[in-house]
């Protein structure tokens, strides 16, 4: 590919394919599952481990 | 067997020694020879130095299932070269202002010194500080014990191993003369192997993780990882002169040589010093605020927005050059859409306090994160700025560009560093709480007050620099020497440098604090502060009014 076929590519079909990854990827988490899926993502960090896993010292 | 590979590996270093086409090449066969040689003995004595380590740094008995020894050497290895590098620049601040301090010494000129402060903070205070947290925070978000423990061990121990042979490396003028990617081939190829190793511990644990979802944390770290990764080796692409000399040729030239370097220098600072410090963010500014973050939902933009928009930026340390024009725009342009993500993300992070600022005033850890994620929004707020070709014109190539990295280096990555330490460090020994959470709110305020001056000081050097080089007299000629604009710089170097010797000053009481508190010391009696109160029954956040 020449560097002129591939610098076209890059601001036309490689620009929208670009655009197009992310707009799904944040997308995604917009869907209806995804607040319930945030909410318990964010809270998950402070969900006591089943097991002793650290000295409790705060 | 493996006293024997070690005792090989000594050996071939000594060989490569011998046979060194250039004493720094020597030198640091001698020292890879040196460690081989150490490594053999210790394995064929057969003691358990690693339990002696433990037992003297009071590191605690593995307690469950956490794999926690990488991240307690990490945070010695952490404070210790944040000493080292924050002297090493406090000694080139003063060498600016007075140059006798160059010592006549070609070891200890500024040329040398320079990228020794650069790769000490960035790379080994910076770098430790993430290796650190990574492990930490991912075993504690996936519940999982690190995957691969002795590779784990390999990976600190070799990521020491390559700060050494860097820094004695700059030392005796071995360089590549690239940015912020200065280490020679051959430590190029080492820190290579010791940075897959990293990522197969880190994707090791993630993939036999316990929670099914990956919190996003481990997303910056792994973004982190796998960029490092691939600017680290396409940057360095080189030609060694001989297998036994420490020069090598890069594989590009001109200014595909320049754009290559300053993409991987834009995104050394996007991918390592923002996205691995934002991993830290996300699980230790809730951690310590006890809320979840204020928005999940946000989190995932401003990831996928960094991801998408920073691996573009790069071109915009090279405005006015022989870069294409239209390279040159694309830089600035994806500079400038940065500004939003990386504004939503530190929303995000101030944010994650809404019903709790009062813990700004009882938190001195808190406060730390707070001012480190201020410095977040005014230091990704300036980039674009300059970033812009017309401020450009003005702010590139002087002292504003110092200044701009320090708001950022010193004020985002320095104080939301010290407030995980701050965090890490009681926990990690089994201690009630810190020795003393008054040298805490000390450390904050010399290091604040150190930042501003450093800032502030470098604004007015660099924007009186850019003037004073761009003034035309009537005649046409350029009305001052290079030399008058130096010498107008010199009250402004004092400052900075008073700037800087605040700023090691906390970083020494931060070291006094957490040796107290790894020394298991009588906790300080003082006037209390409020730390983050630790009552199980209330560790929970609340639900209600976040959105998601």
């Amino acid at each position: 590919m020449s560097y002129n076929a591939l610098r076209h590519f890059a601001d036309s079909w490689g620009l929208v394919f670009m655009a197009l990854t992310y707009i799904l990827l944040i997308g995604w988490h917009f869907l209806p599952h995804g607040r319930h899926a945030s909410k318990r993502a964010a809270t998950m960090i402070f969900e006591p481990d089943t097991e002793k896993t650290e000295a409790d010292h705060g | 067997m493996r006293t024997g590979g070690w005792f090989a590996l000594a050996l071939a270093a000594f060989a490569a020694m011998l046979g060194a086409v250039d004493s720094g090449f020597a030198v640091h066969m001698g020292i890879v020879c040196a460690v081989g040689l150490l490594l053999a003995i210790l394995t064929m004595r057969g003691a358990d130095y690693a339990g002696l380590a433990r037992g003297m740094l009071k590191m605690p008995a593995d307690q469950g299932k956490y794999d926690d020894d990488p991240v307690r050497w990490g945070v010695i290895a952490t404070v210790f070269w944040g000493l080292a590098g924050f002297l090493v620049g406090l000694v080139i601040a003063f060498q600016l202002a007075f140059p006798a301090l160059n010592l006549g010494l070609e070891y200890t000129s500024f040329g040398r010194m320079r990228p020794l402060h650069t790769s000490a903070v960035i790379f080994a205070f910076g770098g430790n500080a993430l290796i650190a947290t990574s492990f930490y925070v991912v075993q504690r978000t996936c519940r999982a014990r690190l995957a691969f423990p002795s590779m784990a061990r390999f990976v600190f121990w070799g990521y020491q191993l390559f700060i050494v042979l860097a820094a004695t490396g700059y030392l005796m003028g071995i360089t590549e003369g690239k940015e912020y990617a200065e280490p020679e081939w051959y430590v190029d190829l080492w820190l290579t192997v010791v940075w897959v190793w990293y990522l197969l511990v880190f994707g090791g644990t993630i993939l036999k993780r316990s929670e099914p979802h990956i919190y996003v944390a481990n997303w910056f770290y792994l973004a982190f990882i796998i960029t490092i990764a691939m600017l680290h080796i396409v940057n360095n692409l080189s030609m060694p002169v001989s297998l036994l000399g420490s020069k090598s040729y890069s594989a590009f030239a001109g200014v595909q040589d320049a754009l290559t370097q300053w993409w991987y220098g834009h995104n050394a600072v996007g991918f390592f010093l923002t996205a691995g410090f934002l991993a830290m963010m996300y699980y230790f500014v809730p951690k310590q605020a006890e809320r979840p973050v204020y928005s999940y939902r946000l989190s995932i933009i401003h990831f996928w927005s960094l991801i998408f928009l920073y691996i573009w930026a790069g071109p915009h340390h090279l405005h006015y050059t022989a870069l294409p024009d239209w390279a040159q725009t694309l830089g600035m342009v994806f500079s400038v859409m940065l500004w939003m993500p990386s504004w939503g993300g530190m929303i995000n992070g101030l944010m994650t306090l809404n019903g709790a600022w009062d813990k700004i005033r009882t938190d001195p850890i808190i406060r730390m994160m707070v001012m480190a994620l201020a410095f977040y929004g005014m230091s990704t707020f300036e980039g674009p700025l300059m970033s812009i070709k017309a401020v450009n014109s003005l702010s590139h190539y002087t002292d504003w560009t110092i200044g701009h990295v320090h708001s950022g280096a010193l004020g985002w990555n320095g104080m939301i560093t010290f407030a995980c330490l701050y965090y890490m460090t009681p926990r990690l020994w089994g201690r009630e709480r810190l020795y003393s959470l008054r040298l805490v709110n000390w450390h904050f305020w010399l290091a604040t007050l150190g930042i501003v001056l450093y800032a502030s000081s470098m604004w007015v050097a660099g924007i009186m620099q850019g003037l004073m080089w761009r003034e035309y007299g009537a005649d046409g000629y350029l009305v001052y020497a290079f030399s008058e604009v130096v010498t107008a710089m010199f009250p402004m170097y004092l400052i900075r440098g008073a700037g800087g010797l605040l700023y090691l000053a906390g970083a020494i009481i931060m070291a006094w604090n957490i040796g107290k508190t790894i020394a298991g010391s009588k906790l300080r009696e003082e006037k209390p502060m409020h730390d983050a109160a630790f009552d199980p029954a209330a560790d929970k956040p609340l639900l209600a009014a976040q959105p998601v």
